[in-house]
């Protein structure tokens, strides 16, 4: 028997898509930035040809990836930086808390990073007495709920500005029931600066780092990873072993494709290239974390997945996402990119995400560097099936359905079965508690003949 | 320079455990491309484009025919004429009020209004500015100011980032960065707002 906490999707999302106003104001906000998207994509006219060349260089990268990792550790040690490997996130976590405790540090302030998020670095330092400030806006406000981010680019998709509001009064000291979000910005703007003037130690995550020059680059549009970052003495950088490019000149394809996949935007407000400590006095460590991607590598079905740049288009797209809101996948990275990464961690854990999904491939459209999504989560299903990971009734009734279809007379029958007891059975008989399928629709009017039935008159 | 490390060297200990994975399975590639810059887009007026292009991002652009005509035009903006620490390190364009040669640690720096930066050339596909982190004496100044102007030629403008790179060349500097306007965020339901932690606004020079 498995005893780990299994993620229903449906279960987990079922406050959120019952809401009558939360799952279709979200849609929109989602379908806004989506909409952004298609915006820049269409009006750059190479850009089918800037995803293919983005294609080709991740997996050129990620084929000779032991090769670049070290070219790049090479060129970073040679410019003054500290690079440190991480197997896993444990590891990750004792290697910052290290370098933190080896200064004497007792606060920091951390940018954005979908990687710190994943190693669960903040919990980890917080029990370690370290006080962590996040500072990226919609990070702090998820912070100060004790939430986790719901979506990689806007963590606060999820809240109205009324709740922000709330958070802000209670934590920050705003007016209450002030929802402005000028106002609001404002006061955090305030409160931060606060914190950056006293961090110790900047936490930055790392967009792309270049094997060919030892730096790497950082993209916000907010500043909070350079104030974190050139105010404190130690900068530390975490990035996942996939985030390398080979080249220098690699850098325009893919931060052509970022910004304009991610938020609509022609690129982020500050794209940031460190390449080494700022001056003697200081000390810039990069962690490279593994925590599974090595193990991805090995497999020919999902290796594509280590392309991601995290750019958050697949969610913003899709039409689960939208509508169940990224807690739902209780997972770091949500949505298409999270259902094919989560279960390459625990395939019995969660194995309802590659279903959380209609197989409508948009996501695999707007990915800026083409990974195959939808195929990718067709391919989990047969393999969690393969596995024995579904779930009875999902087994049978697939079975079942297989029956159906390769009999041709069989599915005849069953369709003038559906048909007539449609019309004959009662409202109670089919709308009960044992058939999940009604909870939450009216069977359809049936129709007066079949398909084939029709066919046969008007077309012969 | 070689900037002194701390006693701490890097654990190895993951590091073999990792690059031994990563040989485990030879995976083939076809291997880098190369650009092929003829489908690249270039613009007929690049200067033009860029401009387009950085107010779309909220960037405010000056065209002027003498740097001295920055001050002049800086002085209409009542958060100038009233700022008290201006940092300047476009001199002929501005004089600063701010001395920064007392100046070793960046939290020094907290209270400036301004800084007047130098940029090194404009992209027009997106409207962002490479600033080049060996003209800035501390690279924080371009972050905690609370206004932010930059000073560009005119005649240094590149199509796309492809260009941009192939301009910069490496090796670079420790720092650089492309700006494209103000800090901005839109945490807040996807309502807009300029002026996050970064600068509130840009003002950008354009000089001949
Ligand atoms: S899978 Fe593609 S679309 Fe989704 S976040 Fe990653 S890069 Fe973006």
């Amino acid at each position: 028997m498995n005893m780990l906490p299994i993620v229903d999707h449906p279960a987990a999302a079922r406050p959120f898509v019952t809401n009558p106003d939360r799952a279709p104001w979200h849609d929109k906000a989602l379908w806004f930035v989506r909409s952004k998207r298609d915006k820049q994509a269409s009006s750059v006219p190479e850009w089918e040809y800037l995803r293919s060349l983005a294609s080709q260089i991740k997996t050129a990268t990620i084929a000779n990836l032991g090769d670049y990792l070290t070219e790049f550790e090479r060129n970073a040690t040679a410019l003054g930086a500290v690079v440190h490997w991480a197997a896993d996130a444990e590891e990750h976590n004792r290697i910052v808390l290290k370098i933190l405790r080896d200064h004497d540090t007792h606060r920091i302030v951390k940018s954005k990073s979908m990687l710190t998020e994943e190693c669960g670095l903040n919990p980890f330092l917080e029990a370690n007495g370290i006080d962590v400030v996040d500072t990226d806006l919609g990070e702090r406000i998820v912070q100060l709920r004790h939430e986790t981010p719901s979506h990689i680019v806007l963590p606060a998709i999820h809240l109205k500005k009324e709740e922000v509001g709330e958070t802000f009064h209670e934590h920050l000291g705003t007016d209450e029931g002030a929802a402005d979000p000028k106002y609001l910005t404002e006061a955090a703007r305030g409160h931060l600066r606060d914190k950056f003037l006293a961090g110790e130690v900047g936490i930055t995550g790392v967009n792309f780092a270049i094997a060919e020059t030892g730096g790497f680059v950082v993209c916000t549009n907010e500043g909070n990873a350079d104030l974190g970052a050139s105010l404190p003495n130690v900068h530390i950088a975490c990035m996942g072993i996939e985030k390398l490019v080979p080249r220098f000149e690699d850098l325009a394809v893919f931060l052509r494709l970022l910004a304009r996949s991610a938020t609509g935007q022609p690129i982020t407000t500050y794209t940031s290239h460190f390449h080494g400590p700022r001056d003697s006095h200081s000390e810039l460590h990069i962690v490279l974390v593994d925590n599974g991607r090595s193990r991805l590598r090995q497999s020919d079905a999902f290796r594509d997945a280590l392309h991601c740049i995290r750019c958050g288009a697949c969610m913003n797209t899709c039409p689960v996402y939208r509508r169940s809101g990224g807690h739902s996948y209780r997972a770091t990275i949500p949505g298409p990119i999270g259902s094919v990464l989560s279960p390459t961690r625990d395939s019995s854990k969660h194995k309802s995400l590659p279903f959380a999904c209609s197989l409508c491939g948009s996501c695999t459209d707007v990915c800026p560097v083409k990974i195959p999504l939808h195929h990718q989560l067709l391919a989990w299903r047969k393999e969690i099936g393969n596995l024995k990971l579904l779930s009875y009734d999902k087994r049978i009734s697939m079975k079942m359905a297989s029956l159906l279809f390769r009999s041709a007379r069989l599915f005849s029958f069953a369709g003038w079965v559906g048909r007539a007891s449609l019309k004959v059975l009662p409202h109670w008989a089919t709308h009960h508690r044992l058939n999940t399928w009604t909870i939450a629709r009216e069977l359809p009017e049936p129709p007066k003949e079949s398909f084939r039935h029709w066919y046969a008159k008007n077309r012969k | 320079m070689t900037p002194q490390l701390t006693s701490q060297a890097a654990d190895t200990t993951g590091r073999q455990a990792i690059l031994d994975r990563l040989t485990l399975r030879p995976v083939r590639s076809a291997g880098l491309p190369t650009v092929d810059a003829s489908k690249l887009t270039s613009f007929e007026e690049p200067l033009a484009k860029f401009t387009e292009m950085l107010q779309s991002v909220g960037g405010e652009v000056h065209l002027v025919d003498q740097p001295d005509q920055v001050t002049e035009i800086l002085n209409q903006i009542e958060v100038f004429s009233n700022a008290q620490r201006v940092v300047s390190l476009v001199p002929e364009a501005v004089k600063g009020s701010f001395d920064l040669s007392k100046i070793h640690d960046p939290h020094d720096l907290a209270a400036v209004d301004w800084t007047i930066a130098k940029g090194e050339f404009g992209v027009a596909e997106n409207g962002a500015i490479w600033i080049d982190g060996s003209t800035l004496p501390h690279r924080v100044l371009l972050f905690i100011a609370q206004y932010l102007a930059i000073v560009l030629s005119r005649r240094e403008m590149v199509h796309h980032m492809h260009e941009g790179y192939a301009r910069l060349g490496t090796p670079i500097s420790r720092f650089g960065v492309f700006v494209a306007g103000p800090s901005k965020t839109a945490d807040i339901e996807q309502s807009l707002v300029l002026g996050a932690h970064g600068c509130r606004a840009l003002q950008v020079f354009l000089t001949p």
